[in-house]
């Protein structure tokens, strides 16, 4: 006998989330995540010029615009046939990597450590401590994080104007030349991010975060001096066992970013217990259970369509379901660095697969990763050499933009027919993460990981069901779009 | 003064610009201004079931909301259900609630330029029927319709923007706490004029081009955007050039248009957005307040007194030619 409990709306998570829960004897038994809000940008976007794309896909999102913005890029400069100059190339990297690392920064205290001074913990005796630190609004952390990103992202007034909503990621580089003296400016934005993040969020050098190779050199790092909020949430991680909850797929996919010269500085790929094989072409997108029109088989994105539907038997979510090559994949910060091959995130996800604990290192450890190459490109720029080709795709023309997100892997697949924008589809990572069940009745990423965890249909949302949601830093405007 | 915060059809974008706010902690600022944030979907503590408890008090009264403010379109469709944005843990579409509590609240706010006029989720063919609360387009009306007053006689304030400057968001919240927001203080689209009474034009870094109609050609060009590529900074309502963005940014800044994103209906230029509509060579958009005689007379002879140094800079990236050194005679 199973009872359902709808539960909304989720909030720390970018836009809307609701989640219905199938309760049986205490556990959850299944799991259908919804999607709510429709605004049809697929649609939107058809019959512009190409062009116009870089107005309108960084407003699919505030907090991955720029990721938004690089994906069109990518997808408008293969639909050209060009590559940026280096300049533009590097102030690409640039500027999506101070998305990602503020990205990453704001999801770890803004969105997720708040929960552990929920009075969930009150028994424990971290509690106190934790609750002074990390309450919503009124705790030490976030008071102390707000004015750090700002000053970070003033990075984003020199490097594109603002942020978010920039047009200065073009498929043929960057319309915002630098002088020697702004990227001296730069130099010292960054200096002082990592300054922040060496005293406040590690308590160690980045470079000693980097190095750590192992769950047993991250237990070594916990225990010695030095202070840091990593340092806290490993403690807690360990208490309440972060270790074993919220174990997805275990199927790890990237796209790949940050190009450098001839390879990205996180590579592409697909890892299942090893490296497989990854295939582009092998995505399809299943809308079964979506509330969409379609001619019935799962289809590749770039053959893909957008068309809502107000009622249809079985759907539960404006989210598509994505699929590659018929497998339920998870994607974020977690699973680039599990492709990257980064020895850390590969052991972690060793023993008891991807976790709620894994996820969040896995986020600071790329901001210990980043940091370092946004130096080494900052120092590759060269002032007075080109910063932006010119870029006109042919009438009739096709592409694809390929990038990471801070939450994972997002794609673009643009067709241009007459000049104009004939189709237009995004698969986001989120997309990817909470995408409800495909025509195989395969559950999503999220699906998974609810499966299983203690629920009731009366009493509070256990914090551990938060705990797992918001693992995946998921936007959900993005998701639907 | 309390202030609820909710979000509709939009993208979180004006949330994450606030947060980027330059003067120390937001959470701080609010405190300072004697803001108490009664829920924010994006940093408040309550979720779920506590959440939902507390909106739903807000929509049948039991918790008095001073100030509602509304970030994202209001999403009418399909067929006037607002089916296309259901809030999470209900049935009820999101247009309902807002409803409901904007005809409680004391004042209502419409943060950024999809709750105010309908913004980019209107474009195109407008999937989703897409609005703001006071207006639908230029149009007055939106969800509330155009006699919507709050309980102290204000229509809707509508802090445009795609995104709005944190600024202007707190600065309108500000004088709202301190009780210092009556109608003469905002323009004919329900702008708080602090922002709304300057120009995008005012304080552009490329006014020396502009003046003499040296003009960029592509991306990257150090020249004015207006003539080839769609700036309309000399149309858009908003101090982007004095205020800066993100500590010294700003669209022009930036090196690319000005979109009039503070604008009702900038979604749908008429045009790509990074080239300029001409007639005869001559931009339609003129300048705001210019007599377009004027404007072709002083332009063709700017053009023709262009210096060396401003024509050659106008078309690199960088630049060629510094303005000469006087030196003062002894």
């Amino acid at each position: 006998m199973s009872t359902r409990r709808v539960v909304g709306p989720f909030n720390r998570v970018e836009g809307d989330l609701e989640i219905t829960l199938e309760i049986e004897r205490g556990r959850i038994a299944a799991a259908y995540v919804n999607s709510p809000l429709y605004r049809g940008f697929e649609q939107i976007l058809q019959g512009k010029v190409p062009a116009d794309a870089l107005v309108l896909v960084p407003r699919i999102c505030g907090i991955c615009s720029v990721a938004q913005s690089a994906a069109s890029a990518l997808a408008l400069a293969d639909a050209a046939g060009i590559a940026p100059p280096p300049n533009g190339r590097l102030a690409a990297n640039l500027t999506l990597a101070a998305e990602n690392m503020a990205d990453h920064l704001t999801h770890f205290y803004l969105f997720f450590m708040p929960d552990f001074a929920h009075a969930d913990y009150a028994t424990r005796p971290w509690h106190a401590t934790i609750a002074e630190r990390f309450r919503a609004t009124t705790g030490s952390a976030p008071n102390q994080i707000l004015p750090a990103r700002a000053r970070f992202m003033q990075m984003m007034g020199l490097l594109a104007g603002k942020w978010p909503h920039t047009l200065a990621v073009q498929p043929g580089g960057s319309t915002r030349p630098l002088q020697s003296s702004e990227i001296f400016r730069l130099h010292r934005t960054l200096r002082e991010f990592r300054q922040f993040l060496e005293t406040v969020t590690f308590g160690a050098r980045l470079e000693d975060v980097a190095a750590i190779t192992s769950r047993a050199q991250l237990e070594a790092y916990r225990t010695g001096a030095g202070g840091g909020d990593l340092r806290t949430f490993l403690a807690i991680a360990d208490d309440i066992d972060l270790w074993h909850l919220g174990r997805g797929t275990d199927r790890f996919m990237s796209y790949g970013c940050y190009q450098e010269e001839d390879r990205r500085l996180f590579p592409a790929g697909l890892w299942h217990g090893a490296a497989e094989a990854f295939d582009v072409a092998a995505i399809q997108e299943d809308i079964s259970h979506a509330w969409y029109a379609a001619a019935g088989l799962p289809q590749h994105p770039a053959a893909g369509s957008t068309l809502p539907v107000e009622e249809k038997d079985g759907a539960y979510s404006w989210c598509k379901a994505p699929r590659l090559a018929g497998q339920v994949v998870e994607t974020g910060a977690l699973a680039r660095q599990v492709v990257a091959g980064h020895p850390l995130a590969r052991d972690m996800i060793g023993g008891c697969g991807g976790s709620v604990a894994a996820r969040v290192v896995a986020r600071l450890l790329e901001l210990s990763l980043v940091l370092p190459a946004m130096e080494r490109w900052l120092n590759q720029l060269a002032p007075g050499e080109p910063w932006c080709i010119s870029a006109q795709p042919a009438d009739e023309t096709s592409g694809v933009g390929l990038v990471e997100a801070a939450r994972g892997s997002l794609g673009h697949w643009i067709t241009v027919r007459r000049g104009r924008i004939h189709n237009y589809q995004i698969i986001a990572p989120t997309t990817w993460n909470f995408s409800p069940r495909d025509a195989q009745g395969q559950p999503g990423a999220l699906e998974q990981a609810l499966a299983g965890l203690p629920a009731s249909d009366t009493e509070t949302l256990p914090a551990a069901i938060h705990h797992v949601v918001r693992s995946f830093d998921p936007c959900m405007v993005c998701t639907v779009h | 003064m309390n202030l609820l915060w909710l979000q509709s059809g939009g993208c979180g974008g004006c949330t994450l610009s606030w947060l980027g706010s330059g003067h120390g902690s937001l959470f701080h600022e609010l405190k300072d201004e004697g803001i108490e944030l009664l829920w924010h979907p994006s940093v408040s503590e309550a979720g779920v079931d506590e959440a939902r408890a507390l909106i739903e008090q807000c929509a049948d009264g039991r918790v008095a909301v001073d100030v509602l403010c509304i970030e994202g379109s209001l999403l009418r469709g399909p067929r006037g259900t607002g089916g296309f944005h259901r809030f999470g843990g209900g049935a009820q579409p999101m247009i309902e609630w807002v409803r409901q509590i904007a005809s409680r609240a004391r004042h209502v706010v419409a943060i950024g330029s999809c709750s105010s006029w309908g913004g980019i989720t209107a474009a195109g063919i407008n999937p989703t029927d897409a609005c703001g609360l006071q207006y639908d387009g230029e149009a007055a009306g939106g969800l509330l319709g155009p006699d919507f007053r709050d309980h102290g006689g204000l229509p809707v304030i509508n802090v445009a923007g795609c995104p709005p400057h944190p600024d202007w968001i707190t600065e309108t919240l500000a004088m709202l706490a301190h009780g210092r927001l009556r109608a003469e203080h905002l323009d004919d689209f329900g702008r708080p004029r602090f922002f709304a009474d300057q120009l995008v034009h005012h304080g552009c870094p490329r006014n020396e081009y502009y003046e003499f109609k040296a003009s960029a050609e592509k991306s990257s060009d150090q020249g004015c955007l207006m003539e080839h590529l769609g700036c309309g900074g000399t149309q858009a309502h908003a101090d982007c050039n004095q205020r800066l963005w993100n500590g010294e940014g700003s669209c022009l800044r930036g090196g690319y248009a000005c979109i009039r994103c503070t604008e009702p209906g900038f979604e749908e230029p008429g045009h790509p957005f990074e080239s300029t509509p001409k007639v005869a060579g001559i931009p339609i958009g003129l300048p705001s307040d210019m007599p377009k005689a004027w404007f072709i007379a002083l332009a063709a002879l700017s053009k023709s007194a262009t210096p060396t140094r401003v024509r050659e800079n106008a078309h690199s990236d960088h630049l060629l030619r510094a303005p000469s050194v006087k030196r003062t005679k002894r």
